[in-house]
C-alpha cells in the first residue's frame, strides 16, 4: 500500500510540474523588452487605453525600448487587496487615497508618504459626483434635497464594496452637513431617508450604471462625472446630467508600487509613466475622457462640459480618508446606522 | 487494515482519495479556519449574531431551501420525461439541461436580471400582474410591501429574484443525479406490480419513487449546497439591500473590502459549518434509506 | 415505439407530462439562452466574429481550455477512486468522507478563491518570496539541467518559474481554484449510480479469478461509463464557466490572466454588450459541442445512454 500511494504522489507531482511548465511558457512567449502592470479601478478603462498608447510612443522615442503595458481593472478596494496579496503591480491608479494608504499600512509596498511624491496630492486628474436623471428630468431633481422626496428612486452602488459609492455618500453628507449646520441627528435622518429611496445597491459603479441606464431602474443615479458623460455617449438621448449645488472633489490618486517595481527593475519607467500623466498630452486625454485636468489652461478648454461648482474636499471637510473610512464606512459606522435604523 | 475484502483496491483508492482530498480541500479549508480562529469566541459570536448577518442568513438558507425543493420537483418531472418518453426534440431538451453549468454564473446573473427586470421579457408581466393585484385587492401590510416591490422592480432585486437565480443554478444537479439512476432502473418491479393489479399511479408511488429517493435526496442536497454558496449570479439580481436582499457571500466580500480577513473568515467558516452539518446529516439519512432498500 | 402498456402511462398523461417538461425547460433555461444570443447578434455577425477574434478573447479562450484541461482529468481520476472506495467498501468514517467530498459544493466560490489567497498570498502560509527562497536550489539545478540537449526547454522554463514561483494571480492559481470548485462533480455522479448497482458483479468476477485492475476495467467501467461521461461533461462545463473563485485569484490582467467568463465580465463593464454576449455564446457552444460528442459516442457504440431499448 505504501508503494502505491508513493506512486500516486509521484503522479500528482508530475501533474503539478506540467501545469507549472504551461504557466511559464505562456508567460514567456512574445516577451518584449520591458513590461509594466497598471492596476486600476473600474471606470478608467477607456482612459488608460489611450494613455498607454501615447506613453508607449513617448517611451519608444526616448529610450528606443518597446514597452508593453498591461492593465487590470476592478473595484478599487478589491484591486488594492489583490496588490497586497501579491498581484505584481508596478503602478496603481485607484479611486481613493485610502486604498493606496492600505498598501503602505498593510504590506509596506509603498512608502507612507507616497502622496507627496507627485504634485497635486499625487492626483493628476480629479472628478466629482453628479446626478444623472432621465431625459427631460421628469421628477424635477435639482439638488440633494430632492433625493429624499417620496417616490423618487435613487441608484448608487454599495459604499461597503465600491469606492465611487463612498464619494457619493460623502458628497450627500457634505450637503446635509451644510444644510443642517452640522446637527448629526438631522444629517443621519436625511441619509436614512435618502437610502430608503435606494431600490438597488450594486457592488460596483459599473453595475449601478447598467441598472440605471440599461435596465431602466430608478429616477436619479449618483455617478462619477466621467461615468455620467460616458452614459450620455453609450445611451444617447436617454439621460441628462444635473449638477447639484455642492459636491465633493474626488481625487483619484496614483503611485509607483516601489517594492514591486524595484524587484522588476521597472522603477524608472513606472515613475516616467506616472509623470507622463501630468504632461499636456495626457491632461488633454484626461479632459477628453471627462476627467478634470489639473492643468488650469487645459481645464479651461473643457469648461463647458465640466463646469465649476462648489466642492468640499476629503482632507479639509472629513479629516482625510483614514478618519472618513472609520467614522462612516467601517462596521458600526454611520452607514450601518443608516441601515440599522430601518 | 480491516478484515480482508473480496473486492480489490481498498488501499489504493483510500490512499489516493484521502491524499487528493487533503491537498485540494482540507489543507486550504484548514487555513481558513486557522485564520478565523485568530478571533476569540466572543468575537465570533458578535460577528455571527449581528443583525445584518442574521438577515442575510435567513435569506440565503431560506431561498436556497425553497429553490432546491422546486428544483427537485421540476427535476423529477423533466428527468422522467427525458428518460421514459420518446418524442421529437428530446435530445435538444436533454442538452439544454446543462445550460446553467455552461453559462458562466456572471452571465447567468446578468441575463436573468435582464429578463426579470421590470422592462424585461418576463418582468414586465410580473410587474403588470402586481399592479393589477394592487388595483383589485389593494393589499396592505407585509403582503402589500411584496406586491409593491414586484410592481416596481418586476421579479428582480427582491428575494424572489434570488430564488429564481438559485433555482436556475440548482436545477441541473437534480436532473443529472437522477438521470443515470433512472436509466439503470430495470422495469421488472414495475411489471411485477402491474401484473399484480396495481394502477400506474400506485406503481409510481409505491415502487418507482422509493427507488429514486436516494438519488432525489442527493440531487436536493447538491442543489441546496450549491445555492448557499452561489455568488456570481445572485449579486446581479438580488439588489444587495442591507437587511433585505443581501446574501451571506456578499457579506464575506464586504468584510474583505475593509481588509478584515479574520471577520471574513469567520463568516465563511460559519457558513461552512452549517452547510457541512446539513450535508453530513443528509448523507447519514441516505445511508439508512439505502440499507432499508437493500 | 413498441411499449408494453404496463410500464408506461396513457397517451394523454404522457403528452401532458411532456408539455410540462418542455414548458419548464423553455421558460427556465431556453429564455436566458435566447436572451444571450439576442444580445450577441444585436450588432450583427461582423461584430460577433470580430469580438471572438480579438487578441484578449483568444488568450482568454486558451487559458480557459488549459484550466479545464488540467482540472478535469485530475478530478475524474479522483472521482472514480472515491466512488470505488465509498461504494465497494464499508468502513468507519464513510459518511464523513462522503460529506467531505460534497463540501466544495457548499463552499461559496468567493471563499474557494479566498482560501488559496490565504495559503499563497503575500501574507499567507506560503508566500511567493518564501517559496522562491525554498525553491532556489531546485531552480539552480533546473537551470544547469537546461544546458543539456533534448529536454532543455522544459528545464529552462522550469528554472524561470522556480526562481519566481507565482501561484495566485497566475495560471497555477487559476488551475487550482478551478480544480477546487469542480472537485466533487465526477464522484457525485458515480456514487449514487454505483450504489444502486451494488458489488455483486465485481464479487462474482473476483470469485471467478479476475484480479485488480481487471475487475475495474472489465466489469465496473462498462457499467458506469455513461454515468462517468455525464460526470466528466458536467465537470468540464463547470470548469469552463467558473467565475467567482477564479475572479478572486486571477488579478484580472488583460490578455494574461483573464479566463473566458472573466473576459465576458470585462467586456460587459466596458459597455461592449454585444462582444460580451458573443463570448458568452462561445461558452454555450462549448457545452453544445461536448453534448454532441456524447451523442456521437452513443451512436457509434450502438448504445442509447439516455434511455432503454
Amino acid at each position: 500500500m505504501k508503494t502505491k500511494s508513493l506512486a500516486l504522489y509521484f503522479i500528482a507531482a508530475l501533474c503539478a510540474l506540467t501545469s507549472c511548465k504551461k504557466a511559464t511558457s505562456s508567460a514567456s512567449t512574445g516577451n518584449p523588452a520591458i513590461s509594466l502592470l497598471n492596476v486600476s479601478y473600474d471606470p478608467t478603462r477607456e482612459f488608460y487605453l489611450d494613455i498607454n498608447q501615447a506613453f508607449q510612443k513617448v517611451w519608444q522615442t526616448k529610450t528606443g525600448q518597446s514597452l508593453d503595458i498591461k492593465q487590470s481593472h476592478g473595484g478599487s478596494g478589491k484591486q488594492s487587496r489583490s496588490v497586497i496579496d501579491g498581484l505584481q503591480a508596478d503602478v496603481v491608479t485607484l479611486a481613493l487615497a485610502g486604498d493606496i494608504d492600505s498598501l503602505a499600512k498593510e504590506a509596506k509596498l509603498v512608502p507612507s508618504d507616497w502622496q507627496t511624491k507627485l504634485s497635486n496630492n499625487s492626483s493628476p486628474y480629479t472628478s466629482t459626483i453628479v446626478f444623472v436623471v432621465r431625459k427631460g428630468n421628469p421628477k424635477g431633481i435639482k439638488d440633494w434635497a430632492d433625493l429624499t422626496t417620496s417616490g423618487v428612486q435613487v441608484i448608487t452602488p454599495n459604499p461597503k464594496t465600491s469606492g465611487g459609492a463612498r464619494w457619493n455618500y460623502l458628497a450627500a453628507w457634505a450637503w446635509a452637513n451644510k444644510q443642517f449646520a452640522g446637527d448629526e441627528t438631522k444629517i443621519l435622518d436625511y441619509m436614512t431617508r435618502l437610502f430608503k429611496n435606494v431600490p438597488v445597491l450594486d457592488t460596483g459603479a459599473r453595475g449601478s450604471t447598467t441598472t440605471f441606464a440599461q435596465r431602466g431602474i430608478g429616477d436619479v443615479f449618483l455617478s462619477w462625472e466621467n461615468e455620467a458623460w460616458l452614459i450620455e455617449k453609450e445611451f444617447p438621448g436617454k439621460t441628462e446630467i444635473v449638477y447639484p449645488s455642492i459636491s465633493i472633489l474626488a481625487e483619484p490618486p496614483v503611485a509607483v508600487v516601489e517594492k514591486n517595481a524595484t524587484k522588476h527593475g521597472t522603477t524608472e519607467v513606472a515613475r516616467a509613466y506616472l509623470e507622463f500623466l501630468y504632461t499636456d498630452e495626457a491632461q488633454e486625454l484626461a479632459g477628453k475622457h471627462y476627467y478634470r485636468p489639473r492643468n488650469p489652461a487645459i481645464a479651461a478648454k473643457y469648461h463647458d462640459k465640466l463646469p465649476e461648482l462648489p466642492l468640499v474636499t476629503i482632507d479639509k471637510d472629513f479629516g482625510g480618508w483614514a478618519k472618513a473610512q472609520k467614522i462612516h464606512f467601517d462596521d458600526g459606522g454611520t452607514f450601518d446606522k443608516v441601515y440599522g435604523s430601518h | 487494515m480491516p478484515k480482508r475484502r473480496v473486492i480489490p483496491g481498498f488501499g489504493l483508492s483510500m490512499g489516493f482519495t484521502i491524499s487528493y482530498l487533503s491537498l485540494i480541500i482540507l489543507i486550504p479549508l484548514a487555513a481558513l479556519f486557522l485564520k478565523a480562529a485568530r478571533l476569540g469566541a466572543s468575537q465570533w459570536w458578535q460577528i455571527l449574531t449581528s443583525e445584518r448577518i442574521i438577515a442575510a442568513a435567513k435569506l440565503t438558507f431560506g431561498a436556497s431551501a425553497a429553490a432546491a425543493t422546486v428544483s427537485t420537483v421540476l427535476g423529477l418531472l423533466v428527468t422522467w420525461v427525458l428518460v421514459r418518453y420518446r418524442f421529437p426534440g428530446r435530445r435538444l431538451l436533454d442538452a439544454m439541461v446543462d445550460l446553467p453549468f455552461a453559462l458562466p454564473t456572471a452571465v447567468a446573473g446578468i441575463t436573468l436580471t435582464q429578463i426579470y427586470a421590470p422592462h424585461g421579457w418576463v418582468g414586465q408581466y410580473i410587474s403588470q400582474a402586481a399592479l393589477w393585484i394592487q388595483a383589485t385587492y389593494a393589499p396592505t401590510g407585509w403582503w402589500g410591501e411584496v406586491i409593491q416591490d414586484w410592481a416596481d422592480k418586476g421579479a428582480a432585486y427582491s428575494p424572489l429574484g434570488v430564488f429564481i437565480a438559485l433555482t436556475f443554478i440548482g436545477f441541473p444537479f437534480v436532473v443529472r443525479t437522477l438521470q443515470p439512476v433512472m436509466e439503470d432502473f430495470s422495469s421488472e418491479y414495475e411489471e411485477a406490480a402491474a401484473t399484480l393489479g396495481a394502477g400506474r399511479w400506485t406503481v409510481f408511488r409505491r415502487v418507482i419513487l422509493p427507488m429514486f429517493i436516494p438519488a432525489l435526496i442527493t440531487g436536493f442536497t447538491l442543489a441546496f449546497a450549491r445555492a448557499i454558496g452561489e455568488y456570481g449570479s445572485v449579486i446581479f439580481i438580488s439588489g444587495n439591500l442591507p437587511m433585505k436582499t443581501e446574501i451571506l457571500p456578499l457579506l464575506v466580500v464586504a468584510q474583505l473590502e475593509q481588509f478584515k480577513y479574520e471577520a471574513a473568515a469567520v463568516i465563511a467558516a460559519g457558513m461552512l459549518i452549517v452547510s457541512f452539518t446539513l450535508l453530513f446529516l443528509i448523507n447519514l439519512l441516505q445511508r439508512r434509506l439505502n440499507w432499508q432498500n437493500n | 415505439m413498441s411499449y408494453r402498456p404496463v410500464t408506461t402511462e396513457s397517451a394523454p398523461v404522457r403528452l401532458f407530462l411532456i408539455a410540462c417538461a418542455v414548458l419548464v425547460l423553455a421558460l427556465f433555461l431556453l429564455l436566458p439562452l435566447a436572451a444571450v444570443f439576442a444580445e450577441a447578434f444585436r450588432k450583427g455577425w461582423e461584430v460577433f466574429l470580430a469580438s471572438l477574434h480579438e487578441e484578449a478573447a483568444l488568450s482568454a479562450i486558451k487559458l480557459t481550455l488549459i484550466a479545464a484541461g488540467v482540472s478535469v482529468p485530475l478530478n475524474t481520476l479522483f472521482g472514480v477512486s472515491a466512488a470505488w472506495l465509498v461504494t465497494k467498501f464499508r468502513f468507519k468514517g464513510r459518511s464523513l468522507l462522503v460529506s467531505l467530498i460534497d463540501l466544495p459544493f457548499a463552499v461559496s466560490p468567493v471563499i474557494a478563491g479566498l482560501v488559496w489567497v490565504m495559503l499563497f498570498g503575500a501574507k499567507g502560509w506560503f508566500p511567493q518570496s518564501a517559496m522562491a527562497d525554498a525553491f532556489a536550489p531546485a531552480a539552480h539545478l533546473a537551470a544547469s539541467l537546461a544546458e543539456y540537449q533534448g529536454f532543455g526547454w522544459l528545464f529552462s522554463d522550469l528554472a524561470v518559474w522556480l526562481a519566481d514561483p507565482k501561484i495566485i494571480f497566475a495560471l497555477p492559481g487559476i488551475v487550482i481554484a478551478t480544480t477546487f470548485v469542480t472537485f466533487p462533480f465526477v464522484a457525485r455522479e458515480l456514487i449514487p449510480l454505483m450504489e444502486t448497482q451494488g458489488s455483486d458483479q465485481e464479487e462474482a468476477a473476483v470469485t471467478l479469478g479476475a484480479r485488480g485492475w481487471h475487475v475495474f476495467f472489465r466489469v465496473t467501467l462498462p457499467n458506469i461509463k455513461w454515468g462517468l461521461l455525464y460526470g466528466v461533461l458536467l465537470c468540464n462545463a463547470r470548469a469552463m464557466g467558473e467565475f467567482g473563485a477564479v475572479s478572486v485569484v486571477s488579478g484580472h490582467i488583460r490578455g494574461e490572466t483573464n479566463t473566458l467568463p472573466l473576459h465576458v465580465e470585462v467586456l460587459y463593464n466596458e459597455y461592449q454588450f454585444s462582444a460580451a454576449f458573443a463570448c458568452a455564446t462561445l461558452l454555450a457552444f462549448l457545452a453544445l459541442v461536448t453534448l454532441s460528442l456524447k451523442t456521437a459516442v452513443e451512436y457509434f457504440s450502438g448504445h442509447d445512454a439516455s434511455g432503454k431499448h
